[in-house]
């Protein structure tokens, strides 16, 4: 069963938020934490993302899905965030929820610390994601009227900061997502959509879900945690 | 790369038929149709204006996915209209692209 749950999230300045999580907790003994992908690519997969964990239950693994400072029900504001600090984030929710695991969907693959045995599904690099906010706002802007480049944006960026296809990025946001990539070790398993099957769902133009995806997934981190 | 349909690596310019399966297969993933809508796709097929669902960060998602798959850069100033109208603009544009790299 699905409950929402608090833990309490670092903030820039030392301070502290609560924030929400959905969990699928039964005290089991092997416990996930899922890192969803960055910005739209977290919307377009927020309930295929769901249901994964619904199926990561039934095959017995509890999980965990934090929203970090600035993302979904938090009240911090997004513009304050960074990569490094939802790096600390992600880190303090390991313990708080007690994970052995990550499952970590495109983006999110950016702020998996060093060492955690990890899944990483399709993984991004910072850069691409950046490029694609940015060309939103550009042919949105071309849309308006208005005439603006990608490097005049990234220049004004990386000093003051942006709005990105409706996301406040502060300049240090965008300054770490230039240069963000993921940390792959021998701990890391990466997950490739051709695994799957199907199309990428963070690409759709619409949201949708894919339960046989959703299916496969499951069994790969479910064989790779109970080694069954 | 996202593992779907994409250009093996060769010397060679991709001929027209492989640009036109890459390029299919991005606009089912992004429109989230099957095999036989988008093999329905003519030159007059109109996209970016025409469907509702493709706003600018579904264009800029299958722009991105353009130049993962085809291996070719799309600058700011290549990105118009026209290009963007009708599935026969885009298929022209990504040729276009495809013999510059």
């Amino acid at each position: 069963m699905a409950i929402y749950d608090t833990w309490r999230a670092p903030l820039p300045g030392g301070k502290r938020a609560e924030e929400i999580a959905l969990r699928f907790d039964r005290g089991r003994e092997h416990r996930l934490l899922v890192l969803p992908p960055l910005f739209d690519e977290h919307n377009k997969t927020r309930h295929q993302t769901v249901e994964t964990m619904r199926k990561l239950d039934a095959a017995g693994i509890d999980s965990f899905l934090p929203d970090l400072p600035g993302c979904n029900e938090s009240l911090a504001p997004l513009e304050n965030q960074s990569l490094t600090l939802w790096r600390e984030a992600v880190s303090d929710a390991l313990m708080h929820f007690r994970c052995s695991h990550l499952l970590a969907i495109r983006g999110g693959a950016l702020l998996v610390p060093q060492g955690t045995p990890a899944f990483f599904y399709a993984p991004a690099q910072g850069k691409p994601l950046l490029r694609a906010m940015l060309r939103a706002r550009t042919i949105a802007a071309r849309e308006a009227g208005r005439d603006e480049k990608t490097e005049a944006l990234l220049v004004q960026g990386r000093e003051d900061g942006l709005e990105l296809a409706g996301w406040p990025l502060g300049a240090t946001m965008i300054r770490e997502l230039e240069a963000a990539e993921p940390v792959i070790g021998p701990e890391t398993r990466i997950v490739e959509q051709v695994e799957l099957g199907g199309s990428p769902l963070w690409l759709r133009a619409e949201p949708g879900d894919d339960p046989q995806q959703a299916e496969a997934l499951t069994r790969i981190v479910a064989s790779g945690m109970l080694g069954s | 790369m996202s593992g779907q349909t994409a250009l093996s690596s060769n010397a060679t310019a991709p001929s027209r038929s492989q640009i036109d399966t890459v390029l299919r297969a991005i606009l089912r993933d992004v429109l989230g149709l099957d095999e036989a809508q988008v093999e329905g796709f003519d030159g007059d097929t109109g996209l970016f204006g025409h469907l509702p669902e493709l706003d600018s960060m579904a264009v800029a998602g299958l722009l991105t996915e353009m130049e993962d798959r085809l291996d070719i850069v799309i600058e700011d100033e290549d990105v118009d209209g026209e290009m963007l109208e009708t599935y026969g603009g885009l298929l022209a544009f990504a040729e276009a692209k495809s013999v510059e790299r």
